[in-house]
């Protein structure tokens, strides 16, 4: 993409055609009480030199460090083709280009995208993206209250092994709109919601939320879930990790009916940590909720001469024809992490992901039998997992982490930030980038550590 | 000058009303509406037995031009809507007067149709926004 400066002289030219003095003009429309004069927060700007030299330092930071946090971002190996392909100037955008079907390759890798999207979580329909996962849990409430015909009341229920950042996030966006959102909690001996223990008198709601895996990387009984949420005529939005998806049956064949709407990250499908972004967000559902969809959707379509193309078809609709009748605030899709995604899942392929899927499992699993046991330490939870679990400590986990982010070694996330309940318990991932070698190596330093502590 | 039949209602907003035998209400958007719509691509019905006001918005239609609201000429509850408009939105553009009507209201104050437009009232309105 080239780099394109605006000398004095090229701005003043472009104001003298519009037949405007000033730039500041051009914002007029926008009443001065609206218009924020100081960002006080937003520190002055700095030179080319000093960001890079202040980034590259920050980037420092997290060099050599072996990596086993997940808590909703996970490190996986990304093949070296991905970026290559992804960056070159052909894809090389955050955005979609305007003049969309002028960019037919950019509009069929998108299509491409939905079908891969739409076949992992067995959904009829997925949208070309959404800005991250947190921001597609916000867009799937809001679609399953526009949706649901049967039950007009504006609430949800959210369980708080969902993620605590998407939850956040999602009662930023949609509580302004009056929409409550009830937590629902879960049971602390097994790391998630108990399914004999769920309130029999909590009323009407729209939705329920159901993670899987959990934000414990538990395995929650969707299909018990589901069922009860839709016998009570609310509808089941899933927020899944989908490398796990590979593994796990899809929501599609969540008890009776399935999900009706599915979303989440889509960082483990090529994108890096990247210190927690971009991601992007992935939404999808079933066939007769289209209209209700946010965001882009790409068709396949034929020209005028019978020959076949790809057309934006949602983008149209949202952008210039529903206009403050549209569905969301969102029109958007990110591009260039799904350009990267799409490309990461047609080298991996389905057999490739569910590769990955395996031996981050195994690799957990392998983990989890090291540590369990360990003096001190012990597993929390007995329900089935997927590449995360959780230990708990009977000391400070604090200390503990310390230690051995000393000794090189991010060792977790510890849930008492967030969890009370939880005090002391770490949260870890080992996924397939894990050797049999960093594992143990993982062990011996969590033992010294704790012989030291 | 596009088709007013002359036994209808109509309001300023292009809608027209029938009274139906049972006394309801048949709703629909006039032909000159749907001309200048174009298209129709969507049309978003009301639930049955909602409760509306006269000249509450109500329903939405969309085409590939515009989406556009659709205002209740008469105060009452929604008894029927057309389910064949979710396949065929299209019946709208081919036929607005007839297959392609949009709900059936159950009128709770009579004298909101006496307050309609006459089609001759309605042509002139229509045509004046022709020009």
């Amino acid at each position: 993409m080239p780099y394109i400066p605006h000398t004095q002289r090229d701005v003043d030219e472009m104001l003298e055609v519009i037949g405007v003095s000033n730039i500041e003009e051009l914002f007029d429309e926008i009443p001065s009480e609206l218009r924020v004069k100081n960002l006080d927060l937003i520190p002055e700007a700095v030179t080319e030199m000093a960001i890079f030299r202040l980034m590259s330092e920050r980037a420092a930071l997290d060099e050599g460090l072996a990596c086993f946090i997940g808590a909703g971002a996970y490190e996986h190996h990304i093949p070296a083709p991905v970026w290559d392909i992804a960056t070159r100037g052909e894809f090389y955008s955050a955005y979609t280009p305007y003049q969309a079907e002028a960019s037919q390759g950019t509009l069929q890798l998108l299509y491409e995208f939905q079908t891969m999207m739409a076949n992992l979580t067995g959904m009829d329909v997925s949208n070309a993206s959404l800005y991250d996962g947190a921001s597609a849990v916000a867009e799937s409430v809001l679609m399953a209250i526009r949706s649901n015909r049967k039950v007009k009341i504006k609430r949800i229920l959210m369980p708080t092994t969902v993620n605590p950042a998407y939850r956040e996030t999602v009662r930023a966006i949609v509580t302004n709109q009056g929409i409550v959102i009830d937590e629902l909690s879960f049971d602390p001996s097994v790391g998630a919601i108990d399914v004999d223990g769920l309130p029999t008198d909590i009323g009407e709601f729209a939705a329920l939320i159901i993670p899987q895996p959990n934000f414990f990387g538990q395995l929650e009984d969707v299909d018990h879930l589901t069922d009860w949420a839709h016998k009570q005529n609310a509808m089941v939005v899933g927020v899944v990790n989908p490398t796990s998806l590979a593994l796990l049956k899809s929501p599609r064949e969540w008890g009776e009916q399935g999900a009706d709407i599915v979303c989440g990250d889509g960082q483990p499908l090529g994108i890096p940590l990247s210190s927690g972004g971009p991601y992007f967000g992935f939404l999808c559902a079933k066939q007769p909720l289209v209209r209700q969809m946010p965001g882009r959707i790409v068709g396949k379509t034929v020209d005028l001469d019978g020959k076949p193309g790809f057309s934006l078809t949602l983008q149209a609709r949202e952008q210039h024809i529903r206009r403050s009748k549209a569905t969301s605030n969102i029109c958007t899709n990110q591009g260039l992490m799904v350009t990267a995604a799409t490309i990461h899942m047609s080298l991996l392929g389905f057999e490739g992901l569910e590769r990955v899927a395996a031996s981050s499992h195994a690799n957990t699993r392998a983990l989890l039998a090291e540590i369990d046991g360990v003096d001190g330490v012990e597993s929390a939870f007995s329900t089935p997992y997927f590449h995360e679990v959780v230990v708990k400590f009977s000391q400070p986990l604090a200390d503990v982490l310390d230690a051995m982010t000393e000794r090189g070694i991010l060792a977790g996330y510890d849930l008492g930030q967030v969890y009370p309940q939880l005090e002391n318990h770490l949260l870890v991932c080992a996924t397939e980038t894990k050797t049999n070698a960093d594992l143990a190596d993982y062990v011996a330093n969590l033992k010294a550590v704790l012989r030291e502590l | 000058m596009s088709n007013v039949p002359a036994e209808l209602k109509y309001t300023e907003s292009h809608e027209w009303a029938e009274v139906l035998s049972d006394g309801s209400v048949r709703v629909g958007i006039t032909a000159h509406a749907q001309e200048l719509l174009g298209d129709m691509v969507f049309v978003e019905l009301p639930d049955l037995g909602r409760v509306l006001k006269a000249k509450e918005e109500c329903v939405v239609v969309e085409s590939v031009k515009a989406a556009s609201d659709v205002y209740s000429p008469v105060s009452g509850e929604v008894v029927a809507v057309n389910e064949a408009l979710a396949d065929a939105p299209e019946l709208i553009n081919a036929d607005p007067y007839g297959d392609g009507w949009i709900m059936t209201i159950k009128p709770s104050n009579e004298s909101d149709m006496s307050g309609l437009l006459s089609a001759e009232d309605y042509a002139e309105l229509a045509g004046s926004e022709d020009h």
